[in-house]
């Protein structure tokens, strides 16, 4: 939760220890704040508030005071203030913070009240766990476990709805499963703004479902699996591959826009199985788009790059190391003074972005970058699908922003000032560049995947993808955040840092340190003023917001999103 | 005997009344709509709390409290809706009303709606009055034409509108913030409270008073005798009258209006209504509709309570507990909705117990996890032990049951379910007990089918 | 199938759904009013139905077929040409609510829910209709019949069936 600084703070006693809070917390995050967990399924913070699951349930007390003074009647027993306890529970997730509110969380009746409503949530549930893909992180299971009766008192038959129905094409409904708490209903009419979902018949028969013929596609469809309390939602592409217990959780970044929507990337062995969303209430909440999860394909992608090359593809077969390969990068330099370029990527992390200038630097090069633009939709896509073109701004890689293609250095190239060119993951003929341009100049190539322009490479040296280097990227909130490997890159993938920092030293410039990212970022904050004191240790978890200011004149593309208003 | 006091009922089943507007006027009607527009509106509102109006829906609310809750000070228009959902098992005296003196609904109405400032009012009638609906829609049309409704009342230069909304056939609807859901188009889910309390955040998030429709026939009244007479009729607490409707078994079931907590159980049952059928004995009634916990012949109260300024000491028998609001419910039960089901000793409690569970399982909107759940849960228990499957611990579960569904839902549905598995189960536990299995699904001849 | 009456809605209902729109200041209030007219035309509600109202009224078809599983009145097949509704709970149970309804499967052969054979009636069972007092009570579409013991079941079955030979002579039966 944002809090603002001003808000007016109420103390509310929960289980006996006093905490204050802001106007309007409810009890749940307020109990959050003393360390007090109130088991819940329908409540989300990010979404309405329904009050439908009664799981959250707790006594509710006002603090007794003097009717006429306004002095609280203390209680001899305990010499605390007496407490008039409401003999009727109340949902936690709908009471907000009021003077002289009690809360207890401990007593017989919020005991009675969790065994209760998990035991009216299981009698009607499949048991499912066994085939469920959301068994250990499924909250019916762990309240279940915290808070149930530990016995089923159930003989009569069970609700039977569909199994496996595809709501839509990353989707999957198990309508026994659904706890009818609304989350998915709720998420798609306030955060994704595609109102398909909906409950149809009565009582306990009330069923999860699209209208017929219509399905949940939207952008967002898989944030309902997120969200989703049990195993009723879950996951197409993730179905029955791995259970969760066996997997690790890497904090990333999502590169498919500038929009910077913070994730976890969820891998065993080496081996990538889904993406999801990482809280982060000033970028993106609790949520993702669709797209940016299925990127970690192309980490075994069939056009991985996995192979040093020197010459042309279809050339000597065979392959060569690395310091073949950089000796082969410093004849193309040595060949063609003050005619090389640079084209940079705003994919690049930050840490390659100041390299990338420190090359251009030892070869005089200017730096181009390509721009990568669609149609921004207001939430978590926005309409640069470049990740990090601001990381190129502050590191002063470029000083403008990309233009629609690289125009320029087409010209310099037919003109014969470019004939060498330094591309780090960008293919020129997409950007405007033709066969007959790519011919003419000598490519030394640093990318992940194959194209028309790694083909072209004299020199090509495969790294590493953003699932397989810790860097950061700046969104376009100028926020700079973290992202760190979840699994080891291809055998033949050499590290952008490392294999940077050496083609500059076989520029002839001497480097104090080895291309690692401790390295990089004690030049990257001595030599860039926005960056001053940063380190990479020292950027926190949920990242670290810049000042804008002095790039506020540059016409950046993108419109309003989540959390993101740009100032025209 | 005790008298009836036909206040609400003066015209229903009269020979020759008929539901039009020119039987209406001849017999007085909307007199009291021509003055109540002369009089401030604070005024009105005043009159009916001093008359202590209690609803006559079910939950027996203070009317006047009700209608001084209402937000005056958000600048958004108040609606007025007029519950005309009559769907409490065991009762059907709006049902009479509509169909014979819509009128006196009408003018009912718009003297709220006048005194509350109202300038749109639904009636929200249930679907299975298809008939009613039409006679509403009629009566609004005449009144409409003769400005008892419309741009300017009566020449007072207030205006209001009317219009009614047919339901489709579901319980909840009955349900104050069921009711706006579904008025507002959606499935009538019923509303937290807090913070959706109709009085502020009701129709379109705007304040709203829901009022049965015999309610407001009330207001009517107390408009022309005003608050302090009609506080005097009935009983301190439990003022004017209310109509009970009696049915199940009884030699004369129908509609009777008496005075609030002037006639007991017995008296209505046996003197009113002729007492059981031939050759059976009272066993158990249900005072104020199916929601309301049973009491059975047989079972005594004794405590002391409140009359006037005074304690007194009370000893009753079944048939000597006042039907009032307060008297039930210190018994134990609740004057509800006026809907009184007698059964006599022909009946299998288990059964009976059955049926209405059967019925709020399937009212049940679905929306909170007790009641859903918990609804039918009971529902397939008591099927289970009515088709000769009842094991001993049956009854201890169907109450351990409803104790986890009352008090800990979002709407009052959850008490309404609960309470008779809880009142049921208490009264008659030697039928649920071992007893219930050796009756083991046979149906004996002459023996009535209940689910 | 026209775009603007796909669902082929008489103008009388027509006017009668404008007309209906314009009592709530809020479009999706009309939602119930509609259903209404469409199925008291049609006799049910149809895809087209609810696809049709959803555009009218600028909302998902999902919220509305919403509304029309949700209330019991409104149905999504073709039912027999008479409805007859038999009240089911406590009341008129008492009074023997389940031998009527027994008595009206048996004459028209069906059970209850279905479409008895050559489409004549469908026989349901109702909760309350509040009308305890002369249980058992039965609708035969709208209107109310009283004290409906089993002897009166077969009566009013005789009389429904002679009705629909009258009107079988006269056009076909619309519902169906």
């Amino acid at each position: 939760m944002i809090q603002t600084p001003k808000a007016e703070l109420i103390t509310v006693t929960i289980d006996g220890r006093e905490v204050a809070v802001p106007k309007g917390t409810n009890m749940i995050e307020t109990a959050l704040k003393v360390g007090v967990d109130v088991p819940h399924y329908c409540y989300h913070p990010k979404l309405s508030v329904v009050g439908n699951c009664r799981m959250c349930l707790v006594e509710m007390g006002q603090g007794a005071v003097d009717p006429a003074t306004k002095a609280p009647i203390m209680d001899p027993a305990t010499g605390k203030q007496r407490v008039n306890w409401s003999p009727r529970p109340a949902i936690a997730c709908a009471t907000s913070a009021s003077p002289g509110l009690y809360i207890r969380t401990t007593s017989a009746l919020v005991k009675d009240c969790r065994e209760g409503v998990m035991e009216f949530l299981l009698i009607n549930h499949p048991l499912d766990c066994p085939i469920c893909d959301q068994a250990g992180e499924c909250k019916l299971q762990e309240q279940a476990t915290d808070y149930g009766r530990g016995y089923s008192r159930y003989i009569e038959p069970k609700n039977v709805k569909p199994k496996h129905t595809s709501l839509g094409s990353r989707v999957m409904l198990d309508d026994e499963r659904c706890i009818l708490c609304s989350r998915c209903i709720r998420f798609c009419k306030e955060v994704a703004r595609d109102d398909v979902l909906g409950f149809i018949d009565r009582g306990s028969h009330s069923t999860l479902t699209c209208y017929p013929g219509k399905k949940l596609e939207n952008n967002y469809s898989l944030n309902t699996v997120d969200i989703c309390p049990v195993g009723a939602l879950t996951s197409t592409d993730f179905r029955f591959k791995m259970r969760v217990w066996f997997l690790k959780q890497t904090d990333s970044i999502d590169a498919e826009s500038s929009a910077g929507a913070n994730t976890i990337v969820w891998s065993r062995e080496g081996v990538i199985y889904r993406i999801t969303p990482r809280q982060n209430d000033a970028v993106n909440d609790t949520w993702m788009a669709d797209s940016g999860r299925v990127l970690y394909k192309a980490v075994r992608a069939e056009n991985r790059l996995t192979e040093i090359r020197i010459g042309r593809a279809g050339g000597k077969a065979g392959g060569s190391g690395v310091d073949a390969a950089i000796h082969a990068a410093a004849e193309v330099f040595k060949r063609n003074p003050g005619a090389v370029a640079i084209v940079g990527s705003g994919r690049s992390s930050v840490e390659e972005q100041f390299l990338a200038r420190k090359l251009g630097e030892a070869l005089n090069a200017p730096a181009w970058l390509v721009s990568r633009l669609g149609k921004g939709d207001g939430i978590l896509v926005s309409a640069d699908r470049n990740p990090n073109v601001r990381g190129a701004i502050v590191t002063g890689l470029v000083s403008s922003l990309p233009g629609q293609n690289l125009a320029e250095l087409a010209a310099a190239i037919d003109a014969g000032r470019v004939k060498a060119v330094v591309c780090l993951g960008e293919d020129l003929t997409e950007a405007g560049l033709t066969d007959a341009q790519l011919a003419k100049i000598s490519i030394v190539y640093l990318g992940t995947h194959r194209n028309a322009t790694s083909d072209a490479a004299d020199v090509l040296l495969p790294t590493l993808s953003v699932f397989e280097k810790g860097g950061t990227f700046v969104n376009q909130q100028f926020r700079i955040q973290k992202f760190s490997p979840a699994v080891p890159g291809p055998a033949g993938a050499t590290n952008d840092l490392a294999v940077m920092n050496r083609l500059i030293e076989a520029v002839g410039i001497r480097r104090s340190q080895t291309g690692d990212l401790a390295g990089v970022w004690s030049e990257i904050s001595a030599a860039v003023r926005a960056l001053a004191g940063v380190s990479y240790a020292n950027i926190p978890d949920m990242g670290l917001s810049l000042d804008a200011a002095l790039w506020a004149a540059l016409p950046f593309v993108e419109g309003e999103s989540l959390h993101h208003k740009p100032v025209k | 005997m005790p008298e009836q006091r036909r206040i609400i009922f003066q015209h229903i089943g009269e020979p020759g009344y008929s539901n039009d507007l020119a039987c209406y006027l001849r017999n007085g009607g909307y007199e009291t709509l021509r003055q109540a527009v002369k009089r401030k509106p604070g005024e009105l509102v005043e009159e009916v709390k001093l008359s202590g109006l209690r609803g006559r829906g079910g939950a027996g609310f203070s009317c006047g409290l009700k209608w001084s809750l209402v937000d005056r000070k958000s600048g958004k228009p108040i609606y007025l809706i007029a519950n005309a959902d009559e769907s409490e098992p065991g009762t059907f005296k709006d049902r009479c009303i509509i169909h014979q003196d819509p009128h006196q609904i009408l003018e009912g109405m718009m003297i709220t709606c006048f005194a509350n400032n109202v300038k749109q009012a639904y009636i929200y009638i249930r679907g299975e009055f298809p008939d009613g609906a039409r006679i509403l829609e009629k009566a609004i049309a005449e009144a409409r034409a003769a400005n008892f409704i419309g741009p300017d009342i009566a020449g007072s230069g207030y205006g209001c509108e009317v219009y009614v909304h047919r339901g489709a056939g579901a319980y909840i609807c009955g349900e104050e913030t069921g009711m706006i859901e579904s008025l507002e188009g959606k499935r009538p889910y019923p509303r937290i409270k807090p913070p959706y309390y109709p009085a502020v955040l009701g129709l379109y998030q705007c304040p709203t008073i829901v009022n049965n429709v015999e309610t407001l026939c009330h207001v009517k009244h107390i408009a022309a005798m005003g608050g302090g007479a009609y506080s005097r009729i009935g009983t301190p607490g439990n003022t004017g009258t209310r109509v009970y409707c009696v049915s199940g078994h009884v030699q004369r079931p129908g509609c009777y209006e008496f005075e609030v907590g002037k006639i007991t159980v017995g008296q209505l049952l046996s003197d009113v209504c002729g007492g059981p059928p031939p050759g059976r004995k009272f066993k158990a009634v249900i005072p104020g509709g199916s929601s309301a916990k049973i009491l059975k012949f047989g079972e005594r109260f004794k405590g002391k309570r409140k009359v006037g300024v005074a304690l007194e000491e009370y000893d009753w028998a079944l048939e000597d507990v006042p039907l009032d609001f307060d008297s039930l419910a210190l018994v134990g039960s609740m004057g509800g909705s006026g809907g009184v089901i007698v059964m006599d000793d022909s009946v299998d409690m288990v059964e009976a117990l059955g049926n209405i569970n059967a019925f709020y399982a399937h009212e049940s909107c679905g929306q909170c996890t007790p009641c859903r759940e918990g609804s039918i849960w009971m529902k397939r228990i008591t099927e289970r032990m009515v088709r000769g499957g009842a094991r001993p611990e049956d009854g201890a579960l169907l109450k351990n049951i409803a104790d986890q569904i009352a008090g800990r839902t979002i709407c009052a549905f959850g008490e309404a379910c609960a309470w008779p598995t809880q009142s049921f189960v208490q009264k008659f536990g030697d039928e649920f007990g071992a007893g219930a299995s050796a009756k083991a699904g046979v149906l004996p001849a002459g023996k009535i089918r209940l689910i | 199938m026209t775009s603007e009456n796909p669902v082929k809605l008489s103008p009388a209902t027509l006017q009668k759904i404008d007309e209906v729109i314009t009592h709530y200041p809020v479009k999706r209030s009309s939602a119930m009013p509609l259903l209404h007219l469409v199925q008291e035309e049609q006799g049910f509600i149809s895809p087209e139905a609810i696809e049709w109202i959803a555009a009218k009224l600028e909302l998902e078809p999902v919220h509305i077929y919403e509304l029309v599983t949700f209330y019991p009145m409104f149905r999504q097949k073709p039912i027999g040409r008479r409805h007859i509704k038999v009240c089911r709970t406590l009341s008129c149970a008492l009074l023997g609510a389940y031998r009527t309804c027994a008595e009206f499967e048996k004459h028209f052969n069906t059970y209850c829910g279905d479409v008895s054979p050559g489409g004549e009636v469908t026989v349901d069972f109702v909760e309350c209709l509040a009308s305890c007092a002369t249980g058992p009570v039965v609708m035969v579409d709208d209107e109310l019949y009283e004290k409906v013991d089993e002897a009166r079941a077969c009566e009013l079955a005789v009389k429904i069936k002679a009705e629909s030979e009258r009107s079988a002579g006269k056009s076909d039966g619309q519902r169906i």
